[in-house]
């Protein structure tokens, strides 16, 4: 019982650092091709599936194949799960719209795997 | 040769003063074209090819300097011979117009961004020609270091492929070089 409080709390710390609003300069920038800034960004995993749903389909194969979406997820938001989800889709050369379906689909899965867990608070 | 109100012999007045503002005759400007050409000419050299004493051009160039007509001496290195093969890219910053000058200035500061201006066309933005090792070096600059500053709405690069001509401003040769004295 004890051990499994100990393993909810910090499961807790973790989502909660994952589901944070990170500092500008830690954003997620999305471009187009080499130095072709959107003007979209996004500074939590919630603003990033945000626009995900919007955003220029070659933004996210741009990104897909530089792997900047796994190195965001686990660098900057601490994340390691998401990654390997997003990294089958590069494996499974996924492009156009299915990529942008199947990319929320993930994130959305996450996102919600992360908020369900309780709060200690 | 004019300085103030009093004529003097050729060489030892160049510039004049009118109220503090320094302006050119006829000599520093073909000297600043010399030098233009290889600013490594000796003072003798430049003096034999104007018909005027080493010790002249030296007066002159030493003025021009002083009053900021010569800002600085630079060697033009070619990076591919060198071994530092690189890229370089304009780019263009459409920005928020309350951020464009904090932004143009903020550019400046970067070592990548050899030139920043700003322009007014249907949008306002900045404009900066930058230099990279490489294209990943380049995306990652303009992505962590460009991208984020505030007022930055949008960035459109063109990557140099081949460079037709690149020179430094170049003097007027024929109106100024045939300026007469007052």
């Amino acid at each position: 019982m004890r051990l499994e409080n100990l393993e909810g709390e910090s499961m807790n710390v973790s989502s909660s650092k994952v589901l944070r609003n990170v500092l500008r300069e830690e954003a997620f920038y999305f471009f187009t091709s080499i130095g072709n800034y959107t003007g979209q960004s996004a500074s939590s995993l919630e603003e990033f599936l945000q626009k995900v749903k919007d955003i220029d389909l070659k933004s996210l194969e741009f990104h897909l194949f530089r792997e900047d979406f796994e190195k965001w997820v686990s660098q900057t938001l601490g994340d390691n799960k998401l990654p390997e989800e997003i990294r089958v889709l590069r494996a499974q050369k996924v492009v156009g719209n299915a990529l942008r379906d199947r990319l929320y689909f993930v994130v959305s899965r996450r996102l919600k795997e992360l908020k369900s867990v309780p709060s200690t608070r | 040769m004019v300085r103030g109100n009093q004529s003097q012999r050729k060489g030892s007045g160049g510039m004049k003063s009118r109220s503090q503002v320094a302006t050119l005759d006829d000599l520093d400007w073909q000297i600043l074209r010399l030098l233009q050409e290889n600013a490594k000419q000796t003072y003798s050299e430049i003096g034999s090819k104007l018909g005027v004493a080493h010790s002249t051009v030296y007066d002159r160039i030493q003025k021009m300097e002083e009053h900021g007509f010569i800002k600085k001496y630079e060697a033009v290195v070619d990076a591919e011979k060198i071994g530092i093969g690189h890229i370089t890219a304009h780019i263009t910053i459409t920005t928020d117009p309350k951020e464009t000058e904090n932004i143009a200035k903020k550019l400046t500061r970067f070592s990548q961004a050899l030139e920043v201006s700003t322009s007014f066309s249907e949008l306002i933005v900045v404009i900066a020609k930058v230099i990279a090792k490489d294209q990943g070096e380049l995306h990652t600059f303009i992505a962590k270091s460009v991208a984020p500053l505030p007022g930055v709405l949008r960035i459109r690069t063109a990557i140099v492929t081949k460079n037709y001509k690149e020179e430094r401003l170049s003097l007027p040769f024929g109106e100024n070089a045939s300026r007469k004295k007052e």
